[in-house]
């Protein structure tokens, strides 16, 4: 019970300290916080926004299960961005030169992006286990790398197309490769159908975590590699199922968009969905139910930013409430973990006595 | 598990601040009740980038001195989609802003989708095509302009080796490489042209990355080159740090600046001794001709291509310094617009 109160309590007080924090710096640029803060909430209401905070969202959840499931065992995953993006690239010029019939298409697509998120996420889990080199490491240069190759499949001699002046990128995905969407009531454009995806994908988080032999040793090593070596657990075997699921899940990121939106994938693709991942997998606390609420938090935030920008509020406003929201979460469980640690130190000197 | 979760946090935490900092003022708002409203789209960076944004707002300004026009300015982020963008744009049509102007060719696929659901207002993008009525695609001929820097570079140079620093490694760049390469070959076939680029297709930081371009620069200088030229947006910086490194034009190095007149940007004034030229890429012409047709009553739409016949390009003569060198690019400016040399856009 108090353990469930104490989950709460910190990223409420994080939401708040940073709406407080907004509200000073409003006021220091001379715009009123609760005016501000309606004229966020009226726009993000209208059934357009709202789809489009579900649409962020569903790309946000995925990011941010892939960063998960690498801290749940201690391993960095900074290189979502790379894996994605790659498995998007990949992805989208198999989807924009190959017809399926029927639904095969997305079934084939959605396999292909997982194996090169994998593969690419892959090779960094190698060099961890074959030659000791830290994820954090060998990730973020995977990323220059994926970048580069990406530019080299995308030259107009290689596999790209020139889709509008001065654009290079992928064909455009032809309907039967699409993933259909559905509206909201009223709403002029449809919600991505991966939104049912990324629902399915935090339900087989929590069962893999909580439900399966796997999930435990998963946490074991997490928590002490040690301990979980002397009970039986393969850490190395665990670090590379643990980095390819990472990466197999990272390469979803970028699908709701390429197969529910944008049909091509170009150069200013949107590439930093990693790092947003990693933001809110610290902001859910790694839970799939708490990733879920972060990864809605963000989403509004970004889409409500636009009408900041329009109405003369600097959108850099969102950006420090989002640093801030981090911020005083990453606080505010360490506080409430030192709480608890000094209680139980309370508990076991009076029990001693 | 905490150890890692702490330095993630503070390295997020890091990048967030940084990004808000990069990005700062922005939206001027006229006041005054004027009739037309202008909605400006600005690429990422926005007005205060240095470049290509900053010659958009340049544009804008004029207009806003001119003709008294109200102006909301809006600005993309990274992270920004299709959806983002396309959002953006209807957002500014939505609230009666006409004309709206995109500010660069990241919005194509946006402006392609939003222009058709507002068929009263008159959209503008640059460097782009969108094939709407009621559009007006600005695309310039930076090869033109850059053919003429390169004759100045080509008759500055006092060891025959000249440079190029590329932004991204995108057609829109190679595009002022090739104009570049032609120029400098016109006036010496014999030079030697060193070309680096500062990231590939996809790599968002090869704009904004100086310290990269200074380490490229200072390595062409000690392979013997004097004058360099940067089209490179935010990066171009580190092409000046590492001329006046080298002990600047004293020493007999210059650097070419791009899109805006670097000679006269307060962002370049450190550096502007040094700037014999920039390549004129006349962005704010584009946009503040966009505004008078619709101030005018007669919007421009279709292709718009700003070349050197239009002084859609050209080189600033802003540097007295520029003087002895400039009879030839005028020689050859004339050539082009009589259509007598035809500057290739791509490299062969």
């Amino acid at each position: 019970m108090f353990k469930r109160i104490d989950t709460l309590i910190a990223p409420l007080v994080a939401v708040a300290f940073s709406v407080l924090f907004g509200s000073i710096i409003l006021l220091v640029f001379g715009a009123n916080p609760i005016e501000t803060f309606i004229r966020m909430i009226d726009y993000a209401s209208t059934p357009r926004s709202m789809t489009l905070i579900l649409n962020s969202a569903t790309t946000y959840y995925f990011s941010a299960v892939a960063v998960a499931i690498g801290f749940k065992m201690n391993l960095f995953n900074i290189g979502v961005n790379g894996q994605y993006r790659l498995a998007t690239a990949v992805a989208a010029l198999v989807a924009g030169y190959i017809t399926f019939p029927g639904y095969l298409g997305i079934v084939v697509i959605i396999a292909i992006s997982m194996l090169v998120g994998a593969a690419w996420a892959g090779i960094a889990a190698w060099l961890k286990v074959a030659r000791g080199v830290s994820e954090v490491i060998s990730t973020i240069m995977l990323n220059f790398i994926a970048i580069g190759l990406i530019a080299y499949l995308m030259a107009p001699t290689v596999l790209g197309v020139k889709t509008a002046e001065n654009v290079i990128g992928t064909p455009i995905i032809p309907a039967g490769n699409r993933f259909p969407g559905v509206s909201l009531p009223t709403a002029p454009i449809p919600v991505y159908g991966m939104i049912f995806l990324a629902v399915a994908l935090g339900f087989g988080y929590w069962y893999l975590l909580n439900r399966t032999r796997f999930g435990f040793d998963l946490r074991a090593v997490g928590m002490s590699p040690s301990a979980a070596v002397a009970s039986g657990v393969n850490v190395k075997r665990m670090t590379v199922y643990a980095m390819l699921l990472s990466g197999a899940v990272a390469g979803l990121v970028g699908l709701p968009l390429l197969l529910g939106a944008q049909y091509t994938f170009t150069v200013n693709f949107p590439g930093n969905y990693g790092f947003t991942g990693i933001a809110i997998a610290l902001l859910g606390r790694n839970h799939p139910v708490g990733i879920a609420f972060g990864a809605l938090l963000w989403a509004f935030l970004d889409v409500s930013a636009q009408i900041l920008d329009l109405t003369g509020v600097p959108r850099e406003i969102i950006v420090i409430m989002q640093g801030v929201i981090v911020l005083s979460v990453v606080i505010a469980y360490e506080v409430t973990r030192r709480v608890k640690v000094r209680r139980q130190q309370a508990a076991v000197g009076s029990a001693g006595q | 598990m905490r150890r890692i979760i702490k330095i993630a946090s503070v390295l997020f935490a890091g990048a967030l601040v940084l990004a808000a900092c990069s990005s700062s003022e922005d939206t001027s708002n006229g006041g005054s009740e004027a009739e037309i409203k202008v909605g400006l789209a600005y690429d990422s960076g926005g007005r205060g980038d240095g470049t290509f944004n900053d010659a958009a707002a340049a544009g804008v300004d004029r207009a806003v001195a001119e003709y008294g026009v109200d102006v909301n300015e809006v600005e993309a982020s990274d992270a920004d989609g299709t959806p983002e963008r396309a959002e953006r744009l209807r957002l500014l049509a939505a609230d009666g802003y006409n004309p709206v102007i995109a500010v660069g060719f990241a919005y194509s696929d946006a402006l392609a989708e939003v222009a058709p659901e507002f068929p009263d207002t008159t959209f503008g993008i640059v460097d782009s095509v969108v094939d709407a009525p009621n559009v007006a695609s600005l695309i310039f001929a930076a090869e033109q302009g850059s053919f003429l820097v390169g004759t100045i570079a080509a008759t500055a140079s006092k060891s025959g080796k000249v440079g190029f620093i590329g932004g991204m490694e995108i057609d829109l760049i190679k595009a002022f490489q090739a104009g570049y390469e032609q120029g400098a070959r016109a006036v010496n076939p014999d030079i030697e042209i060193q070309v680096a680029y500062m990231g590939p297709a996809g790599d968002n930081s090869a704009w904004n990355a100086p310290d990269r371009a200074k380490i490229a620069t200072e390595g062409m200088i000690d392979s013997g080159v004097d004058i360099v030229y940067a089209a490179a947006g935010g990066s171009g910086l580190g092409m000046h740090q590492a001329i006046a490194g080298a002990g600047g034009s004293a020493a007999g190095y210059w650097g070419i600046g791009v899109d805006s007149d670097e000679y006269v940007l307060p962002a370049r004034a450190e550096f502007k001794d040094n700037i014999i030229t920039s390549m004129l890429k006349r962005v704010d012409v584009s946009v503040f001709e966009v505004i008078k047709s619709v101030v005018d009553g007669a919007p421009l739409s279709g292709i718009q291509n700003f070349d050197l016949g239009r002084d859609g390009v050209g080189y600033s003569s802003s540097n007295p310094a520029v003087a002895t060198l400039a009879g030839v690019a005028d020689e050859y400016a004339e050539k082009i617009i009589s259509g007598e040399i035809v500057v290739s856009s791509t490299l062969n």
